[in-house]
Parts: structure tokens; sequence; C-alpha cells
């Protein structure tokens, strides 16, 4: 039977990656279970699309799917009003107020501050820290999930990061 | 490099994406640039605050299976539904895979009584013979090598799920040397190793609820002697390529020492 042939194949090649496809869903959508919504309808489009699949790098290739069915899924389900209206070059301007901390500061950031850090990041600026810290994926794979070039990958990463070292700054240092 | 361009080059620096000629430029200005050079400290001091700060989300074992289990339904299905209108459409995916499971134990059932039919002593007779020797041909005959049955019982005790009746049938010129675990039937078994004189005899050994059947020799192939009987809830096969007579020799020995009540 070919269809069973197929989706075995689909759950030996794809399945594995699983893991990383429900994380970058559960991070982009904040929520459990959206995530898990999302990553289910991804995995069943990554299934269709499964015979167009060319070969490649299969996890960027599944979360490149995961990717755009958040994008879909936050476009239609965030409160109008609420949306995150992101304009690069308007948020691109360094933050004036905050001081960039120290490096023993950032090594004493605790998980959950980390965590809370990274959520309150516009989405861009997350999925690029999310795909390239916590998956380890190379400038390459994350230029095929986003589908944007290698620079603005690189220019994404160095603003994401410096974003997220000034809102740790402040949490920190409001704890201290 | 102006310190401008170094900075943006930081992340790609840190990150090893830059290529050769940039990288040497880098290191060539961080050695001249402590501005710079604490620019890079300080990505490198939040990269590994977030490397170490174990973030991701683990998956929810609930999703991968219903993920495999919406596969297995969608396999044949072209059209596409989102996911929240997948719900009411479960009840009857779930309905097929009940009534293709259901199919599959009729079929399962209707397999069962042939069990003890000839065909499945055919089957085993071959599983014994080439596991026996494989036992031989692969130097892998024990698992545990001892000729004294207290060492070789106790051994088998929380590799299996039964216990199998080791007997020692050494003064009548067929010594215990040991036992391995072995795989017949789709299922973990004993196997016991004898010797006579120069040659093993392997007795297989798994559970046989309710089943006695009196010892017979099965068809003998390129040498090997093959014998099998059930007696307190076991079944036995023997395997050797010693004669004929002395494996059946060895099996009545065994057969009387292996009392109905020793389960």
């Amino acid at each position: 039977m070919p269809e069973t042939a197929r989706r075995e194949r689909f759950e030996q090649t794809v399945l594995p990656h699983l893991d990383a496809a429900y994380n970058l869903a559960r991070w982009l959508t904040r929520n459990d279970q959206y995530a898990q919504d999302v990553t289910q309808e991804a995995c069943l489009r990554a299934f269709r699309f499964f015979d167009g699949y060319q070969g490649g790098n299969m996890r960027a290739w599944l979360l490149a799917i995961v990717r755009n069915t958040c994008y879909t899924w936050l476009h239609q389900n965030r409160a109008p009003g609420s949306a995150e209206v992101f304009d690069e070059e308007i948020h691109s301007a360094e933050f004036s107020g905050s001081a960039d901390p120290e490096i023993q500061v950032l090594a004493s950031a605790d998980r959950e501050t980390l965590r809370r850090a990274l959520k309150e990041l516009p989405d861009i600026f997350r999925e690029v820290l999310i795909l390239r810290e916590i998956e380890g994926m190379s400038y390459k794979e994350i230029a095929e999930v986003a589908s944007v070039s290698l620079g603005t990958v690189m220019s994404r990463l160095a603003r994401a990061r410096t974003r997220l070292r000034h809102s740790l700054g402040a949490a920190l240092g409001k704890e201290s | 490099m102006s310190c401008e361009l170094t900075q943006r080059f930081v992340p790609g620096y840190l990150d090893g994406e830059l290529d050769l000629v940039c990288t040497i430029e880098m290191e060539t200005h961080l050695k001249s640039c402590a501005a710079c050079a604490r620019e890079l400290e300080n990505q490198k001091a939040l990269r590994d605050a977030l490397r170490r700060g174990s973030l991701a989300y683990a998956t929810p074992t609930a999703l991968r299976d219903r993920i495999q289990s919406s596969l297995r339904a969608s396999t044949g299905t072209k059209a596409f539904e989102p996911a929240r209108a997948w719900y009411p459409l479960q009840i009857w995916r779930w309905a097929a895979a009940f009534a293709v499971l259901a199919v599959c134990g009729v079929t399962a059932w209707q397999l069962v009584p042939g069990l003890h039919a000839p065909s499945s002593n055919q089957r085993i007779a071959a599983e014994v013979f080439a596991s026996h020797v494989r036992s031989l041909e692969a130097n892998h005959l024990m698992d545990v090598a001892s000729t004294d049955q207290h060492t070789v019982k106790p051994w088998f005790d929380g590799k299996l799920d039964f216990s199998p009746p080791v007997e020692d049938v050494a003064t009548e010129g067929y010594p215990l040397v040991g036992g391995r675990l072995d795989y017949l039937e789709g299922r973990e078994v004993a196997a016991l190793v004898y010797q006579r004189r120069k040659h093993f005899i392997n007795v297989f050994v798994w559970p046989d609820p309710g089943g006695v059947s009196a010892a017979r020799a099965i068809e003998s192939s390129r040498g090997y002697n093959l014998m099998r009987w059930s007696q307190g809830g076991f079944q036995f096969w023997a395997a050797t390529d010693a004669s004929a007579p002395d494996l059946a020799d060895f099996v009545r020995l065994l057969e009387s020492r292996i009392s109905p009540e020793k389960k």
C-alpha cells in the first residue's frame, strides 16, 4: 500500500524533528495548547507537501512549515488592536534609557528571567534567537526557515541580542 | 576594519559564520580594540546564558501520539481541514481505526488455534535449528558458563518473566555447561546448554501453560537432531549434532527429572 509506505517514510524522516517543531511553535504562540494545535496542523501540512520535498535539510523544511502555520494562526487569533505591528526600522533604534548589563549580571540570569525576556521580544527577533541558540541552526538554515537572506538573519540576530541584553539588564537590575 | 563595521560583524564572528577574510580582520581588530572585545564578551555571555538555560520546551507525549494517530487516520485523505475542524471528524477516524483493529484482532484470534498445529511446529523447528547453528557458529553458546544448576537457574531471574527448570544430568553423561537468553517464536526464551562428549545440546525452554505432550523427534536436517515436548507448564525443544539415540536418551532423562509440580 503506497499510502502506508509514504506515511511510514514520513514518520521516520520527519517526526524525529517533532521536538524542534513543538519548541518553535511553543515560543511563537507562547501557549502550550495553541502550540500543540499548530504543531499538529503543521505536521499534517508537511505530510501533504511531503511529495514536494526535494531533499535537503529536513529540519529546516519542517520548521519553515511550522513557522508559516504559526504566523497564519497568530494572524487569525490575535485580538484586533493587540496585533503586534512591527516595523524593523522604527524598532531598531537602540534603547537609550536602560544600561548595558555587566557580563556577571547576564551570567546570573535564571531560566524564568530568560524565558520572560525572550517572550517579550517581537516575534521576528524571538524566532531567530530560538533557532540559533536553542536549535543550534546555522545562518543558512535560519534563512531557509524564515525565508529571508543571510544578511537579514545576521542583522536580526544582532538586534535581537541587543534588545534581549537590555531587557535582561533592566529585569536583573530591578531584582538586585 | 572600523568599529562600526566590527559591531555589525560581531554576531557573525561569535556564531562562526564569517568567511575567512572577515574572520582574520575581526581577530586583528579585536586585539587592538577594547570596546569591540568587550562587546564580543558581552554577546558571548548572553549566548552562554541562553544555552545554559535549558530553554527548550519538551514535547508533550500526548502530542506525539495525537499526531501519529491523525497521520494514520488521514492516510488516503487528500482534503485539508484546519486544526479546529478535525475534532468532530475524529470520532469517525477513531471508529475507522477501531474497526481496523477489530479486524486485525479477529484475524489474530483465528490464527491462535494454529499455534499448536504441525505447521507451527515446522516453523519453530526451523527457528530452533537456526538458533542452534547460530549459537555454535557465532561463538555465542553461553551467557552464563557454569556446570552448577544452582548458578544457571538464578541467572535467568530478572532476565525472563519465567523461571526455567534447570536439571543436572551430569552423572548420566550429559553435563550442564551453561545458559543464555535466546529469541524464538517472537519471545525471549531460556537456552540451556548441555554437553554429550564433544557435542553440544541446546535446550530451549519457554512457558506453555497446560501443554502436555510426549517427546518426539522432529524431522532432522543436515545432521542435526531435534526433539520437542511439553511438560510442567513449559515447552522444550532440544537441538544437537549428537546422535539421535543419544538425544532421545538425554530427553528421557530430563523428562523424568522435571516433575509436573516444578513450575
